[in-house]
């Protein structure tokens, strides 16, 4: 008896832990939402709660399993040192820091850097990906279990201003774009080993959007929404087979969100389109111009759509018919994409402000925090936290 | 691999895998290479190799030598989980860390992080180490090094002791492979009145043979072996984009041996030219050519295509590409096929390139004598 209450204590712990994670670019799930974020009260008195340094450079988000924070970064006068970093989740305290050495091109512009995708985890594992195509796989206590060097296998999968699609890990398989103007692919790697499940060949343009899921019936019907400006691509994750694509464009920097059987891609604006179970033509729902998010991707939350615009407008629409209901400035501009949690949306711009809008009848900034640093990288949310990290820094913001 | 024989592999593994020593664990390390290759064997023999004591920690870094930079990683991996270990246990071996960091035959980049370890518990170390590290054939040492050579200068020059200001910055200079670093110092230099050349410092090839330009509508002229491909007759015509076409000599000076093709030939749109000029080496040696253009272009050496890349106005800087090549001793042909596009936009009218020749650590090769008196000499 003792030892059954044991297993399902540790299996209690495990499924909270795994509920309060953020273990990819824009939540476990890919969707910007947060299931474990700062209390409605919380977000109103958001503050510091801890701040630690980092190394060298990144735009990264920072992910979060269980009690630890894991980060990406890069340094050195090239760039070439890819470094992974634990801090304690409760404290900040450091817990480890490893470092690598890129094994592809680091060339960049210099407003983004070498660790601008975001990196994965599956509970055991830390996967990050670098604008050189390095891809190492450490567990939680930093020792590598494996790494590729994929410019290896793809010479000219690279873009001279730097590379930034965070890979995605959906139904067993590690997503990892590698888009660019030169060669272009996609490949589904083994997370237990690093090997290549399968490649498929790419629109031959820069990109610097991140795959989403397509939910399907169950985890393992998910399938990954590839977005390019050819529009986006549904593919089976476990083979690589695409079953349907959308071929009227996309935008190459926001990437799509979705929401049920409804996708929201950032194409003429944002059209949303409908995928029914076992279709190989999307319908579309709807299409605004007007709509066009600027760098941001677009989080569908609470049954509304929320697009950032040009003129750092913060949008609230209607997700059936694309009209908007109300909207509200923010102080700009911005590089990272708002993420929500308990009826909020947070948000940073690039002067390092976060600003937190409460969402109701009409949106309010009900805290803004100035971390006086540049950030352009995305937060997370976990461990009722905000998390945020800019070249030099990582905090943690919660509630008084 | 059939995952039968993934997995009967995987179940035999662990125990070969427990009875190697560490050599042999990093030679199943060492064996990774494209595609995969040598993954599976690699991740158990690393697994292995991250959990040995200190005393493992000397034989990992000697097996840094002639390692892949993939396999770099895989070794960095394990040394750093061995080491992470040792210091929490004060076991260390510092002295003999220190023999492998000061010895430059060894691996570089893991004389470096086998230094960094060192500082952990001795930081006096990079006062000992690091002013004789001026010329050493890592980059990360050499700037260091360079950095307090510089902050020697400033001080001398604030104290105004100029001469000896004027000789550290000489001596930094000498050291200096990255821009940044060379920037300090050619500025103050200058101010003290003396004379730099930059083109040779860095390596930067400056005397060329032109052609073109040839048709690149729609970029398609790319993948179109235009005779230059075919043969390097410099008194030769063809016919070009839109008429013949020759060779014509050009010498850039441009400190950073910018070769600016649309004020050379033209601001020709949808064009390609091709750009000759010889490099000879003392020896037959391994170096990197270090290009940076914001254009298409295809790189041959000796005629044997070296690496080619058709992306377009995607932003330059120096050093963009660094490709290894192997040069023979005396005369080597470099050929360069750059590419402009018909882009509209102000950002993409750029047609341009710049290409050194250095070794790892990005100091200068400079040529050797001419290629007839390096032929007299071979006799």
């Amino acid at each position: 008896m003792h030892c059954l209450l044991m297993g399902l204590a540790l299996i209690l712990t495990a499924t909270l832990a795994n509920a309060g994670d953020w273990r990819q670019f824009r939540g476990t799930a890919a969707t910007g939402i947060g299931e474990s974020g700062p209390s409605a009260s919380a977000a109103g008195t958001l503050e510091v709660a801890w701040s630690a340094d980092l190394e060298g450079r990144g735009l990264s988000s920072p992910i979060v399993v269980g009690n630890k924070v894991f980060v990406s970064s890069s340094g050195g006068y090239r760039q070439d040192r890819l470094k992974v970093t634990c801090f304690a989740a409760d404290s900040g305290e450091l817990l480890w820091d490893r470092q690598f050495r890129a094994t592809g091109r680091t060339t960049t512009h210099p407003k983004t850097c070498v660790a601008a995708a975001t990196p994965v985890s599956d509970g055991e594992r830390v996967f990050a990906l670098y604008s050189s195509d390095d891809l190492l796989c450490v567990d939680l206590d930093g020792n590598l279990l494996w790494t590729r060097g994929l410019m290896l296998d793809y010479p000219n999968a690279s873009n001279s201003l730097g590379m930034a699609s965070s890979p995605l890990l959906v139904a067993g398989t590690l997503v990892v774009p590698l888009e660019s103007d030169s060669q272009s692919v996609a490949v589904g790697i083994d997370p237990a080993t690093g090997l290549t499940k399968w490649s498929i060949e790419r629109p031959k343009r820069a990109n610097w959007t991140s795959p989403v899921i397509l939910p399907g019936k169950t985890p393992d019907d998910d399938l990954v929404l590839l977005q390019s400006s050819a529009g986006l691509a549904a593919v089976r994750p476990g083979n690589g087979e695409v079953i349907w694509r959308y071929t009227d464009g996309a935008s190459t920097i926001p990437s799509s969100v979705v929401a049920g059987n409804t996708v929201y891609v950032p194409s003429h604006g944002i059209s949303a389109l409908q995928v029914s179970p076992g279709s190989a033509n999307p319908e579309l729902l709807w299409r605004v111009e007007r709509l066009a998010p600027n760098t941001a991707s677009p989080v569908y939350y609470g049954d509304k759509l929320y697009v950032l615009n040009r003129a750092n407008v913060l949008l609230c629409v209607d997700p059936q018919t694309g009209n908007t209901d109300w909207q509200l400035r923010l102080e700009g501009p911005f590089s990272a994409s708002p993420v929500a949690a308990s009826g909020h949306l947070y948000f940073v711009n690039e002067a390092g402000l976060v600003q937190v809008v409460r969402l109701a009848d009409e949106g309010e900034v009900v805290t803004t925090v100035d971390l006086g640093q540049t950030v352009l990288g995305t937060p997370s949310v976990a461990q009722q936290a905000v998390f945020v990290r800019s070249d030099g820094k990582v905090w943690k913001l919660a509630g008084k | 691999m059939p995952r039968w024989l993934l997995c009967a592999w995987s179940l035999l593994l662990p125990a070969q895998i427990a009875a190697a020593t560490p050599a042999e664990l990093a030679a199943t390390v060492k064996a990774v290479g494209k595609n995969g290759e040598g993954q599976v064997a690699a991740i158990a023999a690393a697994k292995q190799l991250s959990q040995g004591d200190a005393t493992t920690l000397l034989p990992i870094l000697q097996a840094f030598d002639g390692a892949s930079p993939l396999a770099t990683n895989w070794l960095l991996g394990a040394f750093e989980a061995v080491a992470d270990r040792a210091i929490k246990q004060g076991k260390l071996p510092a002295k003999e860390i220190e023999a492998y960091v000061v010895d430059r035959q060894q691996h570089a980049t893991a004389r470096r992080v086998a230094y960094e370890w060192l500082l952990k518990v001795d930081p006096t170390a990079a006062d000992r180490l690091i002013p004789g590290m001026l010329l050493d054939p890592s980059a990360e040492f050499r700037r260091d090094a360079v950095a307090r050579k510089i902050s020697e200068a400033e001080s001398l020059l604030s104290d105004q002791k100029t001469d000896a200001a004027l000789a550290a910055y000489r001596t930094a200079l000498q050291g200096a492979v990255d821009d940044d670093q060379v920037k300090a110092i050619i500025k103050p230099l200058k101010e003290l009145g003396a004379e730099v050349d930059l083109q040779s410092h860095f390596g930067f090839l400056t005397k060329w043979k032109l052609i073109g330009p040839f048709d690149n509508t729609e970029m398609k002229g790319f993948d179109v072996a235009y005779p230059p491909e075919r043969e390097l007759r410099f008194t030769a015509k063809y016919p070009g984009k839109d008429v013949e076409v020759s060779w014509i000599d050009f010498e850039t000076e441009d400190d950073y041996g910018k070769v600016d093709l649309a004020k050379a030939l033209a601001p020709h749109k949808g064009a390609i030219t091709y750009a000759a000029t010889e490099f000879v080496s003392d020896r037959a040696r391994s170096v990197e050519l270090r290009l940076g253009t914001p254009n298409a272009w295809k790189l041959w050496v000796n005629g044997e295509l070296a690496f080619a890349r058709d992306e377009y106005h995607r932003g330059t800087q120096l050093d963009q590409y660094r490709v290894p090549v192997q040069l023979r001793a005396g005369g080597n042909t470099i050929l360069l096929k750059i590419c402009q596009n018909e882009q509209k936009e102000d950002w993409a009218q750029d047609w341009k390139y710049q290409i050194r020749v250095c070794d790892s650590a990005g100091a200068a090769i400079p040529p050797a004598k001419t290629s007839a008196a390096a032929t007299r000499e071979r006799r």
